[in-house]
């Protein structure tokens, strides 16, 4: 052994930092005081909360009017929300002008959704295809029969009366899984050779995709009709489904091309050389992967059309939204100061609630995705 | 078939329809017949329901005086106006609101984005809950609340809350005092102008020089300075005199001032608010795309945080956010049609509602409307492509 | 607990070897260690570099040779212990850092250049904004530098144009653009395809000769026993036995080198 050499003998054994890592001091100075500027901006950022927190809590919990309230509780000067207009009106807010004895039938439409939708969007669970078609094409029959009667002698039921969340909901699901199939058709003529095809595709998509919902849906609600044979009407629930589901599609196409230009030249190759047909290879090959690949997006286009659902006002339907609106501008027995900020915060919580729930789910499922991808 | 099967072998006859040249044509015939036949069966019923209600068709109405009102215009407007004239002022009222929404929902998406990446706690909270509370309920509620549950609420015209600068706060929106600036200041603008052409000239020398002689310039500072002092020292000088016409309370309402309505404000609001939700996550992301490799190889080559940040993770960050801010901003100028929900004159509310409503020409009308976010998105996305292509990284 | 020699480079390079001594070491870590949270990466590291000495770091994936080399230009901080390069003690002074940073080139696994600047201007960056040399004259070293590594015609491409080996010469050729006195290397070849590898070992042989201060975090065994003059072999965040290469291949002494070497060298 030379001069330079050199052997340890014994290994050092690991020890703990000297500074503690963790533990609330640690954490605080790391988080919070790191720096002067940290340390200002932690003051600047209490002080905002201690002026907004505060009346916040007040106004929603604090001082609020409980949901046994009563109206002249709400008027006092110092009351916060009026969360007993909401209780007292909460029929209306979920099923609009639905008949009150038989509000069972849409109970058993949301008891039947939830029933079919939720173990959808659990990855484990088994028998998915099955799931799927059942909610896809024999719930929508059930729940039409069920809503609408005129069968099995439940009562009729036009759907003017529907209102409510009942409608935001019908709306979204519906429209999303019309929307969806008219995507995916829409998105594989864009990627078409065909020039005609691939002409009237993208027109289709840029020309919804440029103009706002909003007047889509005056055009579903005055031209529609203009547009079908003459002495046939158009029901107004329909004309809502049919301007939202076209506008859903154009962006499903683009969030679909996305998958599909996500996948590598070889599967096409591959499916190719096997001797499949366009159509098999798209069925059997390129489709299951690319909409597994896009999840995250399609359900964050669920979330942008459960949100645009409230634009439906349009057509004249009575959406959560406008069901509130209407309550606040026309339930004279329960005016007060703040009846018309808890309506809307009272909508406003709803629509978060489920939007954020499906955020996650899209966040979660991305995650998912991506370890999936690297294993 | 093998090659021991040796004789004459006929040419392989194909039929006609496995040609896929020949299947691809039949194809597009097939569905442009379809599309065809579709789209004249719409015009026709059209035409007859229209023949049914004994109406008309054609643009000639835009020239017919249209005799209603507008709450709110930049044009001229009277109700002696043409249809067109309707027209240019929904369209200039859904730009105004569109262009002040896009710098303030920039300058808040910016700084929410900025501050979600924050390494204080408290500060990346509140961005947090800033983003996942507004982006997850409708805008059009968020409209409704701002119109209906704040701006609506607020005091009579008698009562109103004073601001500070002789500005005032009611029902009907706010009143604050309009500048009236005399024929001298014209120097002061003139002498910004000077600045701002000064600081572009310092910006290039100082590059020059840094290039040249190695030496730095503090050029920041000095532009500024140079922004403030000189038109300052202009307006000193040549003795400017800017006149102020306060709103007073007159009989029903305030007289003089500038008036900004309840409508517009709520709209401008609910957009600015909505839409920075969303920019800041495009800034966030576009700031955690560039590689954590990048920062380290720039500080090892020891350049200074403010040079780190400025010539190496900006460029690249900004070209992850650029191209999805701009559909931030074309979604922004859609959305402004949710006006008409609460009654902001614009190019919906105007055109596709009131004008639709009496004229009856409502393929017209929605034609036209459509048409115009279809020329903007058109634009935009004609400057996109042009961005796209000058900023591309060009890869093997 | 033992404390390692402290001995220099003992290499039959006379001229280096009285320059080493003559002057102060380039790098002098005394007692060094350092946790990521509660996890104890570097143990108890002792280890002085002298000025033109070539260094190369082996050991198992996970055993901190990469976190050590970037403890020395204070990509990562260290909790205890001393590090002084050039003279100048590592600490949170962020004056020293920068004086630090600029004697001290680094090479990365993954090039790390700026995808957006054309190669020269990757070149002249640092040069310009952190030297406050010319332009013209960053234009030239850079010209120069690129020569050396042997493509000077990718200039005005950008990094997304070259192969891996081109895109790892340019980036040692952005180091030595800042003229530094000491260059880390943390695993420049794992990410290159094997024929790229030589071009890249050449240029690094040729730094060496030229009596470049350097520190090699690499898995290339005959780079090192070719250039090195000393071998460190690092296990669980320590170093276990450092050795002239000769010595270190022929004549492990410890059970977790034999082990080590026994894998690596079929």
């Amino acid at each position: 052994m030379t001069d330079t050499g050199y052997v340890r003998s014994e290994l050092v054994a690991a020890k703990p930092a000297p500074n503690p890592t963790s533990g609330a001091v640690v954490w605080a100075k790391k988080n919070l005081f790191a720096t002067p500027m940290d340390a200002l901006l932690t003051a600047f950022g209490v002080l905002f909360l201690l002026w907004v927190v505060p009346p916040f809590f007040n106004f929603v919990l604090g001082h609020a009017v409980g949901p046994m309230g009563t109206v002249e509780e709400c008027r006092a000067i110092t009351a916060g929300a009026c969360w007993a207009y909401v209780y007292n009106e909460m029929e209306f807010f979920i099923y609009g002008f639905y008949d009150i004895p038989q509000l069972w039938r849409p109970n058993i439409v949301f008891a039947l959704g939830a029933l079919l939708f939720v173990p959808l969007l659990i990855p484990k669970l088994p028998f998915k295809r099955i799931n799927a078609l059942l909610f896809l094409f024999v719930y929508p029959v059930v729940a039409y029969f069920l809503l609408a009667g005129g069968v099995f002698g439940l009562s009729e039921m036009p759907t003017e009366k529907w209102g409510g969340l009942l409608v935001t909901l019908i709306i979204s699901v519906v429209g999303i899984t019309l929307a969806f199939p008219l995507g995916i058709v829409l998105a594989l003529g864009r990627q078409s050779t065909l020039p005609v095809i691939k002409t009237i595709c993208v027109t289709f998509i840029e020309l919804i995709r440029s103009v706002p919902l909003i007047t889509i849906l005056f055009m579903a609600s005055i031209m529609l009709p203009l547009f079908m044979p003459q002495g046939m009407t158009v029901d107004k629930l329909l004309r809502a489904l049919v301007g939202v589901t076209l506008f859903t599609s154009a962006y499903l196409a683009e969030v679909v091309r996305g998958g599909l230009q996500a996948i590598p030249r070889g599967q096409y190759e591959a499916a190719a050389s096997l001797g499949l047909g366009y159509w098999q290879r798209m069925y059997f090959i390129i489709l299951p992967q690319a909409l597994k690949h896009v999840i995250p997006g399609i359900v964050n286009s669920f979330i942008a059309l459960f949100k645009d659902t409230s634009l439906v006002y349009i057509v004249g339907m009575k959406d959560l939204l406008e069901a509130v609106k209407t309550k606040n501008d026309s339930a004279l027995e329960w005016q007060s100061a703040n009846t018309a900020t808890t309506g809307y915060l009272f909508a406003a919580i709803v629509f978060w609630a489920f939007c954020f729930s499906m955020s996650r789910y899209s966040m979660f499922m991305e995650r998912r995705l991506n370890t999936g991808h690297k294993r | 078939m093998t090659a021991l099967d040796a004789g004459p072998t006929e040419a392989p006859r194909t039929f006609f329809f496995n040609d896929p040249v020949i299947r691809g044509i039949v194809y597009q015939i097939v569905v442009g017949l379809i599309l065809v036949s579709f789209i004249a069966w719409i015009i026709g019923n059209t035409a007859a329901n229209l023949a049914a209600q004994n109406k008309t068709t054609g643009f000639d109405f835009l020239w017919k005086t249209a005799g209603f009102d507008i709450s709110f215009s930049l044009l001229p407007w009277s109700r002696a106006s043409t249809y067109w004239q309707a027209f240019l002022v929904g369209i200039t009222n859904t730009l105004l609101v569109a262009f002040i929404g896009i710098v303030v929902a920039t300058i808040l998406g910016f700084t929410i984005g900025i501050a979600r990446l924050s390494s204080n706690f408290i500060i990346s909270s509140l961005a947090t809950v800033y983003v996942e509370t507004i982006r997850n309920i409708p805008l059009l509620l968020q409209l409704f609340f701002w119109y209906f549950a704040v701006l609506k609420t607020m005091p009579a015209v008698r009562d109103s809350y004073e601001l500070p600068l002789d500005s005032f706060i009611n029902q009907r929106g706010i009143f604050f005092p309009q500048p009236l600036p005399d024929a001298q200041f014209g120097f002061v603008w003139i002498g910004l102008a000077v600045a701002i052409v000064g600081v572009l000239v310092l910006r290039r020398w100082a590059r020059k020089r840094l290039e040249a002689t190695g030496q730095r310039f503090p050029v920041f500072l000095t532009s500024l300075a140079v922004l403030l002092v000189l038109p300052a020292l202009v307006w000193l000088i040549s003795g400017a005199q800017v006149a102020f016409d306060p709103p007073v309370l007159g009989r029903f309402n305030f007289e003089g001032g500038v008036q900004l309505p309840p409508e517009f404000l709520a709209l401008l609001f609910g957009l600015s608010i909505y839409t920075a939700s969303f920019i800041a996550e495009t800034v966030r992301g576009g700031i955690q795309a560039v590689n954590h490799g990048q920062t380290e190889a720039a500080q090892s080559l020891g350049l200074k945080e403010g040079d780190r940040l400025r010539l190496v993770i900006v460029p690249q960050a900004m070209r992850v956010i650029v191209p999805p801010l701009t559909s931030q901003y074309l979604n922004l100028t859609k959305n402004s049609s949710l006006g008409a929900a609460i009654g902001y004159p614009e190019l919906v509310n105007v055109f596709s509602g009131t004008a639709l409503n009496q004229t009856g020409r409502a393929i017209e009308c929605i034609a036209l409307t459509m048409l115009v976010y279809l020329i903007l998105s058109l634009l935009t996305s004609a400057i996109m492509n042009w961005y796209n292509a000058r900023v591309t990284l060009v890869e093997r | 607990m033992s404390e390692p020699s402290q001995t220099t480079a003992a290499s039959g390079q006379a001229t280096r070897q009285d320059k080493a001594t003559s002057t102060k070491p380039a790098i002098e870590i005394i007692g060094m260690h350092k946790w990521y949270g509660d996890f104890h990466v570097l143990r108890d590291i002792n280890l002085t570099v002298g000025d033109g000495e070539r260094i190369v770091i082996a050991g198992p994936s996970g055993s901190g040779k990469s976190t050590l080399i970037r403890c020395v230009n204070r990509l990562e901080e260290h909790q205890e212990g001393q590090i002084i390069v050039n003279g100048v003690e590592l600490t949170a002074d962020l004056k020293r850092i920068d004086e630090v940073r600029r004697e001290v080139g680094m090479v990365f696994q993954h090039f790390n250049l700026f995808p957006h600047l054309t190669i020269l201007q990757n070149l002249t960056l640092a040069p310009i904004w952190v030297r406050g040399t010319p332009k013209a004259a960053a234009e030239a070293t850079a010209m120069h530098y690129l020569e050396r590594v042997k493509i000077p015609e990718q200039a005005n491409k950008f990094p997304g144009q070259l192969s891996g080996g081109q895109q790892q010469r340019v980036a040692i050729a952005r180091s030595l653009c800042m003229q530094p006195r000491i260059m880390l290397f943390d695993e420049p070849t794992s990410a290159l395809d094997p024929e790229m590898v030589k071009e890249v070992l050449d240029v690094m042989i040729s730094l060496a000769e030229e009596g470049m201060t350097m520190i090699c975090v690499t898995h290339e065994m005959g780079f090192a026993r070719q250039v090195a003059d000393r071998v460190i072999f690092m296990d669980q965040g320590q170093i276990i036995e450092q050795n002239e290469p000769e010595q270190f291949f022929s004549n492990p002494q410890h059970e977790r080198t034999k082990l080590f070497l026994s894998q690596i060298l079929h």
